[in-house]
């Protein structure tokens, strides 16, 4: 999420693939050392919504389709 | 007799500079600034429009059909609080989210306003020249946050008593409207079930 922008996309892969899975994990980890934000959406077979926050790669379910940063919470 | 004419003029444009002088400079200063390259993005004023309309999609593709149309037809969307009360058995609280603006949370069972919680998503990057998140990007960061990480969202805020930021004869109203909204929905959903079972609706 990029103010004035919306959605952006960052990167895409398959995370199955050794040289995807690798550029995955930079972006991911670029992403957050510039202090933002990782959620992935999730939907529950019951259709409930909610996202799951992620801290790590490893975080990251490996059927999840992505990733969404957005910028870190301040006190308003 | 010419030498008398110098002083004269001379005394007199001393006395002139102190008006001539900021008309000069500011002359000077428009002048440079015509020929200045200007790095400034160029303004575009459909750009906020575009990147509202993306987050939109975003904001829809994540919280689901129920919530998008909460998000749609009411401006806001609510969030059940993790935490529910194992003596009554329902939710002892929830979160009414919307675009930059405080995180209220209320007690679902009786309408009382429970607290603000203030809380911003800021780019420090200022991509674009601003730091603010289109509005449906605010709601997604704010229910992403709530229903991924609540504690560490709600430790993050600012909470103020209800009614500092959010006028609480609003809020009151938004949840008659959400009541209303859900009665209207529910028949519907009713409608559709009598409908396709082939059964006349009550």
């Amino acid at each position: 999420m990029k103010p004035g922008h919306g959605e952006v996309l960052i990167a895409e892969g398959d995370v199955e693939l050794p040289q995807d899975e690798r550029r995955l994990v930079a972006e991911f980890r670029r992403q957050l050392d510039a202090g933002l934000w990782a959620a992935v959406p999730l939907e529950h077979t019951d259709g409930r919504r909610e996202a799951m926050m992620v801290r790590s790669f490893t975080d990251i379910p490996r059927e999840a389709e992505r990733v969404i940063f957005f910028p870190r919470a301040a006190g308003g | 007799m010419v030498f008398a004419l110098l002083i004269s003029a001379l005394v007199a444009l001393a006395l002139l500079s102190d008006i001539l002088a900021p008309r000069v400079s500011e002359q000077w200063a428009r002048h440079r600034a015509r020929r200045r390259i200007v790095s400034e993005p160029m303004l575009d004023p459909g750009r906020e429009r575009r990147a509202e309309q993306t987050a939109r999609e975003l904001l829809r593709s994540c919280v689901g059909e129920e919530d998008w149309a909460m998000y749609r037809e009411l401006g806001f969307i609510r969030v059940w609080g993790s935490q529910s009360n194992v003596r009554s058995g329902g939710v002892e609280y929830a979160y009414l989210i919307y675009p930059h603006r405080p995180i209220i949370a209320y007690a679902p069972q009786t309408g009382r306003l429970i607290g603000e919680y203030c809380v911003e998503f800021p780019d420090d990057t200022r991509p674009y020249g601003s730091s603010r998140l289109p509005d449906s990007d605010d709601v997604l960061a704010k229910w992403m946050a709530l229903t991924g990480d609540e504690r560490r969202l709600l430790a993050t805020a600012n909470m103020h008593m209800p009614g500092r930021q959010v006028d609480a004869s609003q809020v009151a109203r938004d949840l008659w409207r959400l009541s209303r909204w859900e009665q209207a929905r529910m028949r519907e959903i009713a409608a559709t079930l009598d409908a396709t079972s082939g059964q006349p609706g009550s």
